[in-house]
């Protein structure tokens, strides 16, 4: 019995290190889930027949990257917000890459002008209103929820969710630190309840009755319509698309870059560029309802179903340098307790 | 040298799997920025409180769970106690971050509990009527005990069963009454191993991180999350892992040194003859009713929501892949529980040998990974593994041959490794407990007949530490079965476990997809435990 899980163990050890001695062949750090990407990955094995090789790590990549340093095995990482993406780089471990296709399918704002990293798909931070006690609010602002007639009105995930983080360093860009920490106060007490669950919870707390607005991404908003046990959550709200009146919806990025020690190059470059072309994108946005980042690549139709929307123009790099200061603030007005 | 072989090999066992805590207290040692000074002045005072009144609370809550529990099945004649007696232990197969999923779902507001009665009593709003929140302190708590009083009921019942009747039977002829021969004989010989049960919870709250997120509490490994992740500190985060490292170390030595002239040992292994209290009337329903809520709060329960999900998305989430992440959490979890049971035995028989002072320290330090939230411990592994990777090829660069690429921290020995550290304590716990009540004599008399050490533990110890050697694996091959956080950072390329794969569907808020997979986790978790029953039931 023992012997058999021994010899077992053996070769599945020897079968992870051929795999990855012949073939080509790409890896890939990512921290957006596996089953959300895999079908996009597969189109790309058909039609190239590289394999690409996956690693779901939610949290801690860069400390990977960093420590595995030459040996790294990944040539790619995948991410899912810009602060995650700027840790990563701002370690210094992506590298720059030249690529005719990349620099005509991805507009100037959604890539590094070095090439050290690229967005595929954007998502609007959305303010979800009830139908039933709300109605449709085009005009509303991040501004104005931190205005005392809301109070016990929001809800909202943990401050220190990548997402909620973003959105605050966003602020802290546009009306700086001081403002920004009254802004999480008044909004932290007109909270209707402590910051708890995901995105999607916030919604199903509106059509409980909970509360009256919430916090979250557009993304969900598609998610919830196409799941049958969630679409009443969704029914119940309006996504409306904040701060239309001046500089536009906060959005955040998915994105791709090499990492600095690839060892599969040509490879990697080749699914960067798929990733970037028509097919992936629409693919790569319709399977998460967000936004391709390649101009003239429609949305699904259910998310054009939503309207158009006037987005932040706000580099996203100047956002991420806020990251930190943005947690600080949500630590000090005690957001999270 | 044969003489220091027992010695020394324990050392370096020791020492390598001290290896992860040393490299975040060498961490913890470098500079780190003010972060530190920022989080004292606004969030960590509140988290430590919550992390000592949620210790407590989970401690608290499962002695009052499993210490009855252990006893009543250990001495007390019940209707269905072969079934009950195991069914006790099924909330260990539980991974805690499904049931708190499932709890926090079915009591939230929007839940079906308060949907229904709002239902049934008109109620409008919440401010209609009170019912306690359930993302709180103290629900968290109450989950938590629900899933971790196996510990001290697997290892108390053990501990009851394993102690000689006469002492019992001596006790009562002595005029005690069966509470008073609890209290005065049974319980302060049973004291040891409720004690590791006890710190086993204690350790398991203090690094439990997936279960508090979901009731929105915050605790130490929130701020070790936070300042490694957020605010990109490793060495703030490692300080405070460090911290709570030292309350743990602390903590232990109390407790040990407590019973440290307490020393009990038992001249015959288990009970000659059944000598159960036969309960009647209210008592035995009393008795019956708590141990069933037990198993049905902790387990039935959460299970049936997990099978009822799992009938609804059959077919999308039978697949290949289910099979494949299946057969490696298997092989896995084996391949561990096998490891730290051998070196729990040569841990705890070096320390046996070799006398006392200076032996009984690579016991303590083998156990110290255990309190290291996963996340934590993953980093831990990874910066002294990738600095032998990195020796490794260097050599092979020198020797002129091609680099060999991350031998150990780009396979399963990482993640293998990660699991010895985190659950050695389990193996090491389990055994040193059943050898501590192996009398000494019958080792002076093996000695006397000639035996050499090896001889001896063959064919004396090892037959009378079985049960426990067996508990002992079990405990580890069933928490490699449901550890997360460590898989998720150490994982090799196309390498799952069943738990990160069941993640990914509950950290999507899709736990429906990810059912049927969390329901091979239990079953797998089953099979080791209806063995471990077996073999205890065997002696009687």
């Amino acid at each position: 019995m023992t012997k058999t899980f021994f010899l077992s163990a053996a070769a599945l050890l020897a079968s992870s290190f051929t795999a990855q001695a012949f073939a080509e062949e790409v890896n890939v750090y990512s921290n957006r889930q596996e089953f959300l990407i895999k079908p996009i990955l597969d189109t790309f094995t058909q039609e190239t027949g590289i394999d690409v090789n996956l690693v779901f790590i939610k949290d801690g990549m860069g400390e990977r990257l960093e420590r595995e340093g030459r040996l790294s095995p990944a040539d790619l990482v995948l991410t899912v917000d810009v602060s995650r993406l700027m840790d990563v780089v701002d370690k210094d471990l992506t590298q720059a890459v030249q690529s005719e296709v990349l620099e005509a399918n991805i507009p100037a704002q959604y890539r590094d002008a070095d090439g050290k990293w690229f967005a595929l798909t954007t998502r609007a931070r959305a303010i979800y209103s009830s139908v039933e006690r709300v109605g449709k609010r085009d005009d509303i602002t991040y501004e104005e929820l931190a205005d005392p007639k809301y109070k016990g009105k929001i809800c909202t995930r943990s401050g220190k969710h990548p997402y909620n983080v973003a959105l605050t360093a966003s602020m802290i860009a546009e009306h700086g630190s001081e403002y920004t920490k009254n802004w999480l106060q008044g909004l932290k007490d007109n909270l209707a309840r402590k910051p708890q669950g995901g995105d999607r919870d916030q919604v199903k707390a509106i059509k409980d009755g909970v509360c009256d607005y919430a916090l979250g991404n557009s993304y969900y908003y598609g998610v919830m319509l196409t799941n049958d046990d969630q679409r009443p959550w969704a029914e119940s709200a309006y996504i409306n698309f904040p701060n239309q009146g001046d500089r536009g919806t906060h959005v955040n990025i998915s994105a791709v870059a090499m990492t600095k020690h690839a060892k599969n190059k040509d490879a990697a470059l080749k699914l960067m560029e798929f990733l970037a072309g028509d097919e992936a994108q629409h693919l790569y946005a319709s399977a998460n309802h967000e936004y391709p980042v390649k101009p003239g690549v429609e949305p699904s139709e259910l998310v054009n179903s939503w309207g158009e929307f006037k987005a932040d123009t706000l580099p996203l790099t100047e956002v991420a340098k806020h990251a930190k200061e943005a947690i600080k603030l949500v630590d000090e007005v005690k957001y999270d307790l | 040298m044969k003489r220091y072989g027992w010695t020394v090999s324990s050392w370096g066992i020791a020492l390598a799997l001290t290896l992860p805590v040393l490299a975040l207290i060498v961490e913890s040692l470098l500079p780190a920025e003010d972060i530190f000074r920022h989080l004292w002045a606004s969030v960590l005072p509140a988290y430590i409180g919550n992390t000592f009144w949620l210790v407590l609370l989970v401690m608290g809550l499962s002695l009052l769970f499993g210490l009855p529990a252990a006893w009543l099945m250990a001495m007390c004649e019940l209707p269905g106690r072969r079934l009950l007696q195991w069914a006790l232990i099924l909330p260990l197969a539980m991974p805690s971050y499904i049931v708190a999923f499932v709890y926090t779902d079915l009591l939230d507001y929007s839940g079906p509990v308060q949907l229904a009665l709002r239902d049934w009593f008109g109620w409008q709003s919440a401010t209609d009527y009170y019912f306690p929140p359930i993302r709180t302190l103290g629900g968290a708590a109450l989950v938590m005990g629900l899933v971790l009083y196996p510990y001290v009921y697997l290892l108390g019942r053990t501990a009851f069963l394993e102690q000689s009747t006469s002492l019992v039977q001596s006790s009562r002829l002595l005029g005690c009454s069966p509470w008073q021969s609890f209290r005065r004989v049974s319980l302060p010989l049973a004291r040891p191993a409720i004690a590791v049960g006890m710190s086993l919870v204690a350790m398991e709250t203090l690094a439990e991180f997936g279960t508090v997120n979901f009731f929105a509490v915050n605790t130490l490994t929130t701020a070790v999350y936070d300042t490694w992740l957020g605010y990109g500190s490793l060495q703030a985060a490692a300080k405070i892992s460090a911290i709570m490292l030292l309350v743990v170390m602390v903590l232990l030595s109390l407790e040990r040194m407590s019973r440290k002239r307490q020393q009990v040992f038992q001249k015959s292994m288990g009970h000659e003859q059944e000598t159960g209290y036969r309960l009647t009337g209210v008592r035995k329903w009393a008795a019956l009713g708590f141990c069933w809520s037990l198993v049905a709060l902790g387990f039935l329960l959460p299970f049936v929501i997990l099978c009822y999900h799992a009938v609804r998305y059959f077919d999308r989430a039978w697949n290949a892949r289910f099979f494949e992440y299946s057969l490696n959490s298997l092989l896995l979890s084996a391949v561990v529980a096998v490891l730290a049971l051998a070196m729990a035995l040569l841990l705890g028989m070096t320390h046996r040998l070799k006398g006392k002072r200076h032996t009984v320290l690579p016991l303590r330090l083998a156990s110290m990974g255990y309190a290291l939230p996963g996340t934590v411990l993953a980093i831990g592994v990874l910066v002294p593994l990738t600095m032998m990777d990195f020796a490794i090829n260097d050599l092979a660069l020198w020797l002129g041959l091609p680099e060999p690429g991350l031998l150990l921290t780009g396979t399963m020995t990482a993640i293998a490794f990660g699991y010895l550290v985190r659950f050695g304590a389990m193996a090491i716990g389990a055994v040193e407990s059943s050898l501590n009540k192996v009398s000494p004599s019958l080792d002076m008399v093996t000695q006397t007949m000639g035996y050499g050490p090896a001889a001896m533990i063959w064919r004396v110890h090892l037959p009378l530490i079985r049960k426990g050697m067996l508990a002992g694996a079990l405990l580890v091959f069933i928490e490699c079965m449901k550890e997360l956080p460590a898989a998720l950072l150490l994982r090799p390329f196309n390498f799952q476990t069943l738990a990160t794969y069941v993640y990914q569907f509950v950290s999507d808020e899709q736990l429906e997809l990810g059912a049927l997979p969390a329901i091979v986790i239990v079953l797998v978790g089953l099979i080791p435990l209806i063995f471990l029953n077996r073999s205890l039931e065997q002696h009687h």
